[in-house]
């Protein structure tokens, strides 16, 4: 039932009531209250689908992949292949050997600044960065330059929180060599113009560029070979997926050429004490034994979102997120931290005289999960001078019904903690 | 009062909300904003406990044989927390704060603001005042 005033476009076209019976954790009673998640940005619930998965491969089909001859192993090798063919299409790859499965966004990233690192950066290259990173996207890059003496830049933001692109196109320099910044900002939600920026490193030399897809992946349709970026990294938790697996999406020409971030086991094709030859692609990156369950259950949420259509997932998140805004600025004190036009579905705030860590508890009361905090942004933070803020990220199982409650939960706080 | 007495004085304080939870938090966060816990003169760098999100600021002294605390925080739910354990820790001696559960956190239904995840600097807080008690005595 919508209540006066909600939309109505969605519930019609969009499922919403059977999908979210996909999700068991969604009937959860906590305190009294209905589960009312709106911590998507940190991690996504996971369908049934996906559970099942994990489940059956523990129950039926466990064994380790790449190595034995006997038939468990054959057939998880295959279906755990079958999954990076998945997630490779998912993100429309030209090779399926440019998809490494890693622990996640923060190992993909370590492995770039690693390895390409150690092959292609010297003493006073540059790296470029932006000042609204995930610290996993800066602190790499930082030690890096550390390491090697090479200079970090930051492209600097608008009070709306988008990138400055003037500014991002006059530190592009004849020593830059890497360019690191988010699709999509996980404390403001912005959309970055990633094609366009990847355009203009192309014009200027041989930069390789790596875009975090962590935010992205899970709203945006993504396309590696439109973007053309060089690197794309994303979670598969954050993406309806298992956790402890993630995916470095890297081109050929790269991949080939930087050596292993991780030796040992699965990595090579002849070891002797005097030299060891290197698996080809993938493999050579792949080091040790794989979160195995976890790639192939990363391969039934992409097929279980590309059942329901990004395109759908995307329009329906989009509505929920101008809802809530709509809502949620009428609250008298509410500021809302990132006002880009091109937005995901995350919406950051602060109330005035209040902190954000007791609004969080206070709807914590009510049932309903957000994220407070400085998001592990924390020169966005100081950007904006706050401590911190509330976060409510949307998924396509939320609903507007919820949001209304998120606006009578913020109501509540402020009249508890004024 | 020994700090147990404090400790029961707190649970039956508390008892009268029951399960009602509107109440237990506003009654946090009057306890808040009721007076400055510290002198700001005290609310230094140096005196900052880092919870992730919140803000600890603890100061001890030592007055005749006993350990005095005041203590303060930027949130005001943590700040009412804080004040019931300076209530429950402050004026007794070092061996009794050594010694002390702090179980009325966990019986006031109030547990999970002690779990590490809420990252407001309270574990952190108690840790430090047991060490200034410690370092004092000696």
């Amino acid at each position: 039932m919508n209540t006066a005033g909600s939309p109505t476009l969605s519930i019609n076209v969009f499922p919403v009531e059977k999908i979210r019976k996909d999700f068991p954790i969604l009937a959860l009673k906590l305190k009294g209250h209905s589960l009312i998640y709106f911590d998507n940005a940190s991690t996504t619930q996971k369908p049934k689908v996906v559970i099942d998965a994990v489940k059956k491969y523990y129950e039926e089909e466990n064994a380790n992949i790449h190595r034995g001859v006997h038939h468990l192993s054959a057939a998880v090798t295959l279906a755990y292949e079958k999954a990076r063919g998945t997630i490779g299409k998912f993100i429309n790859a030209g090779k399926e050997e440019e998809v490494i499965i890693t622990k996640g966004t923060t190992e993909s990233i370590n492995l770039v600044a690693s390895s390409f690192g150690k092959k292609f950066i010297s003493a006073g290259d540059e790296i470029i960065v932006s000042e609204m990173e995930h610290h996993s996207n800066i602190l790499p890059w930082q030690l890096l330059c550390e390491e090697k003496g090479a200079v970090l830049k930051v492209i600097p933001i608008n009070e709306k929180g988008e990138l400055i692109l003037d500014s991002y196109k006059k530190l592009i320099g004849p020593r830059t060599k890497l360019i690191a910044v988010t699709h999509v900002s996980n404390t403001l939600g912005t959309i970055n113009p990633v094609k366009e920026m990847i355009a203009i490193a192309r014009g200027a030399g041989e930069i390789a560029v790596l875009i975090d897809g962590a935010q992205a992946a899970p709203h945006l349709q993504v396309d590696v070979q439109d973007l053309d970026c060089d690197f794309y990294c994303f979670s598969s938790h954050k993406l309806y997926g298992p956790s402890g697996v993630g995916v470095l999406y890297g081109k050929e020409k790269w991949l080939n050429a930087m050596p292993p971030y991780q030796a040992g086991g699965g990595t090579i094709k002849k070891v002797t004490f005097a030299k060891t030859i290197y698996a080809d692609l993938p493999l050579k990156f792949e080091a040790g034994t794989p979160p195995i369950e976890g790639g192939i259950g990363l391969g039934v949420a992409i097929r279980y979102l590309e059942g329901i259509g990004i395109s759908r997932i995307a329009t329906c998140e989009q509505e929920l997120l101008n809802y809530a805004t709509a809502k949620l600025q009428k609250i008298e004190g509410l500021r809302i931290i990132g006002t880009s036009s091109t937005k995901a579905s995350v919406l950051s705030f602060v109330i005035e005289g209040l902190h954000p860590l007791d609004i969080g508890t206070i709807l914590d009361q009510v049932g309903i999960a957000v994220r407070t905090g400085h998001h592990c942004t924390q020169p966005l933070m100081e950007h904006f001078g706050i401590p911190g803020t509330v976060r409510a990220s949307f998924s396509f199982y939320n609903t507007f019904e919820e949001i209304d409650k998120l606006e009578e939960g913020l109501k509540k706080a402020v009249r508890m903690l004024s | 009062m020994s700090i147990e007495e404090i400790e029961k004085e707190i649970i039956g304080e508390f008892e009268l909300f029951g399960d009602e939870w509107e109440g237990k938090y506003e009654h946090l966060i009057d306890l808040g904003k009721s007076l400055p816990l510290i002198d700001p003169k005290h609310k230094t760098e140096d005196k900052t406990i880092k919870g992730c999100q919140s803000k600890v600021w603890l100061h001890s002294e030592f007055r005749e044989g006993k350990v005095f605390y005041t203590a303060d925080s930027d949130a005001i739910i943590t700040k009412g927390l804080v004040g019931l354990i300076v209530r429950v820790l402050s004026g007794h001696t070092a061996d009794e704060i050594l010694e002390a559960k702090m179980e009325f956190i966990d019986k006031i239904g109030l547990k999970d603001h002690l779990s590490p995840t809420r990252a407001n600097g309270l574990i952190s807080m108690i840790k430090q005042m047991k060490l200034d008690a410690l370092a004092l005595k000696k």
